[in-house]
């Protein structure tokens, strides 16, 4: 019943893009991020949506996978195109009603608005289904590093990152239990008012909340067994090692970007 | 009397996805009222999927499962009726508890049917006897319990519903031996008294081997066989290849007879062993050296 949950899930995987250094699969979605927000006419969206299905078919990845991360935002992405439509009134007028006018700007603006959303939707989830949470949060300390001198705890935040993200499927597999085990004894978790709800799931959380703190006893006790003291002269297994592929990915991702900004100087906006 | 019945009982897990797996396939039984029946089989072999669907906790894919004739799918809205009467013990139980008393909680599942609280508190005392919890821990917080304690509140949880069915997922699992064989003992009791049908999972043959008239093996999501208990494991090879065992005591039977000395009969519990072996070389003189 929980088990729907995909978004930020591993996909196991040796593609390209599996490959790439997680510093280098950051900061790509990280500019990808802000560069879907550039374009101002159809010609760049289009280049922002094509180096987004590059990535995908890179990922060697089921389409399906990808496309099924855009349900829970479908809500979302209905209700700031309605918006967008409703509130600009600028531009040709299709459709005059009063109160309420239909116009191309309007409409277009929603549509790019619609894309974007998906896109950065997208992009992010293709970062988690292709990176391994500890890769990603390595990658994220290394890049994060030069905050150290600001006394930025990096590498402690870092921990609790990979910690939390490696506890997710673990406490969705106890929430599953516990609820299963509640049920039995008539727990009726499915009926009732908004209240009547929250009150019905309390023997849920409660003993959800005591075995979360029973695992982060003892997983600290494990920690200290293996003489974890936090960042300070801690040295590395694996160490991250930028290759050709990743040099040749941030190049390719810059020329992108400048392709983004030259179209909008080049062609006239839609918007 | 058949008490619960499964049609063709199939379960898939993820279905359309790539993590697509069969559970359950095609398991048709039915259970007597009144009979304790031990459930084995290897982990994963769809043990618990299988309990989990007598009571309405998991959907079949495919298949029915019907409660004194009855399908509990019938009516959905009215499967908590179900839950009632089949009353289920995960295993690990202790993490389930969640309220400030051990009374309160082991009168959670009672209280949810909607019974009197004349009737909830009398349910409450007699399930806590059952599984010899005292009376002053009634009112302790269940969290303040030793673990084998916390266990026993759990199980009396669901005896307090008074359930016709009474499934219990391990119940002896990570307890001492002492804990574990008052455990058996008490359950044993309350079958006696109550008369209530049995389904016990375990992985602990002598566990089965004590308590069960018939036994059910899990193979891989496939029924592989429902038989009285002695017919089970005088199997012993079929069952060590789906990767189960046979009673310790009755590994000593088999090495015995293979060795050219005749023990009579097979023995699954150290009682029938003991009694074979009196029956076979006499009481007194070097037997009893």
């Amino acid at each position: 019943m929980l088990n729907d949950i995909t978004m930020g899930q591993y996909f196991p995987g040796n593609s390209l893009l599996h490959r790439l250094d997680p510093r280098v699969k950051l900061l790509v979605t990280f500019v990808y991020i802000i560069a879907v927000f550039i374009p101002q006419n159809w010609t760049g969206l289009a280049v922002a949506v094509a180096f987004l299905l590059l990535c995908v078919a890179l990922s060697k990845l089921p389409v399906r996978l990808i496309t099924k991360t855009f349900k829970p935002i479908i809500p979302l992405i209905l209700l700031t195109s309605i918006l967008n439509v409703f509130y600009l009134d600028s531009g040709n007028v299709w459709w005059d009603a009063g109160f309420f006018k239909l116009t191309d700007h309007g409409v277009y603006t929603a549509i790019f608005i619609a894309i974007r959303i998906l896109c950065l939707i997208a992009g992010s989830s293709l970062l988690t289904y292709t990176t391994t949470p500890t890769a990603l949060t390595d990658g994220l300390e290394r890049l994060l590093n030069p905050l150290r001198a600001l006394h930025v705890p990096v590498h402690e935040l870092a921990m609790m990152m990979t910690i939390a993200l490696r506890f997710i499927p673990t406490l969705i597999e106890e929430t599953d239990k516990i609820m299963a085990a509640q049920k039995a004894r008539g727990a009726d978790m499915e009926s009732g008012g908004m209240m009547q709800r929250i009150r019905a799931f309390l023997p849920v959380l409660i003993p959800l909340f005591v075995s979360s703190f029973r695992r982060a006893y003892d997983l600290a006790t494990a920690m200290e067994c293996r003489c974890y003291r936090g960042g300070e002269g801690r040295t590395r297994m694996n160490r991250l090692q930028m290759h050709g592929r990743d040099v040749a990915t941030l190049l390719f991702t810059a020329v992108f970007v400048a392709a983004l900004i030259v179209l909008n100087i080049v062609l006239p906006s839609t918007l | 009397m058949t008490v619960l019945e499964t049609h063709n009982l199939t379960h898939v897990y993820a279905e359309g996805t790539p993590f697509e797996k069969t559970a359950l396939d095609d398991v048709s039984l039915s259970i007597e009222k009144g009979e304790l029946v031990g459930i084995i089989g290897h982990t994963g072999s769809g043990k618990s999927t299988f309990v989990q669907h007598l009571n309405g906790l998991l959907k079949p894919t495919s298949g029915k499962v019907l409660l004194d004739g009855e399908d509990i799918w019938k009516d959905p809205k009215q499967i908590r009726r179900v839950r009632f009467r089949v009353g289920m013990v995960f295993q690990y139980p202790e993490y389930q508890l969640f309220e400030e008393t051990v009374y309160k909680d082991i009168a959670f599942g009672a209280k949810n049917m909607g019974l009197s609280d004349e009737e909830v508190d009398a349910r409450v005392r007699r399930a806590a006897a059952f599984v010899g919890l005292k009376n002053e821990l009634l009112d302790n917080s269940p969290f303040d319990l030793s673990g084998g304690e916390k266990r026993r509140a759990a199980i009396a949880g669901v005896m307090a519903m008074e359930p016709e069915v009474l499934i219990l997922d391990e119940p002896t699992a990570g307890l001492d031996p002492k804990g574990r064989n008052n455990l058996l003992s008490q359950i044993e009791n309350y079958r006696k008294e109550n008369g209530t049908t049995i389904l016990l999972v375990s992985h602990s043959m002598e566990d089965v081997a004590r308590l069960a008239d018939r036994v059910l093996v899990m193979h891989k999501g496939q029924l592989k066989m429902l038989a009285p208990t002695d017919e089970v494991f005088s199997r012993a090879e079929e069952l060590e290849e789906m990767g189960l065992s046979v009673p310790a005591v009755t590994k000593v039977f088999m090495g015995l007879k293979n060795r050219g000395i005749n023990v009579g009969q097979n023995a699954y519990t150290v009682e029938s062993a003991v009694s074979a072996l009196v029956a076979r070389f006499g009481k007194g003189g070097g037997a009893d050296a």
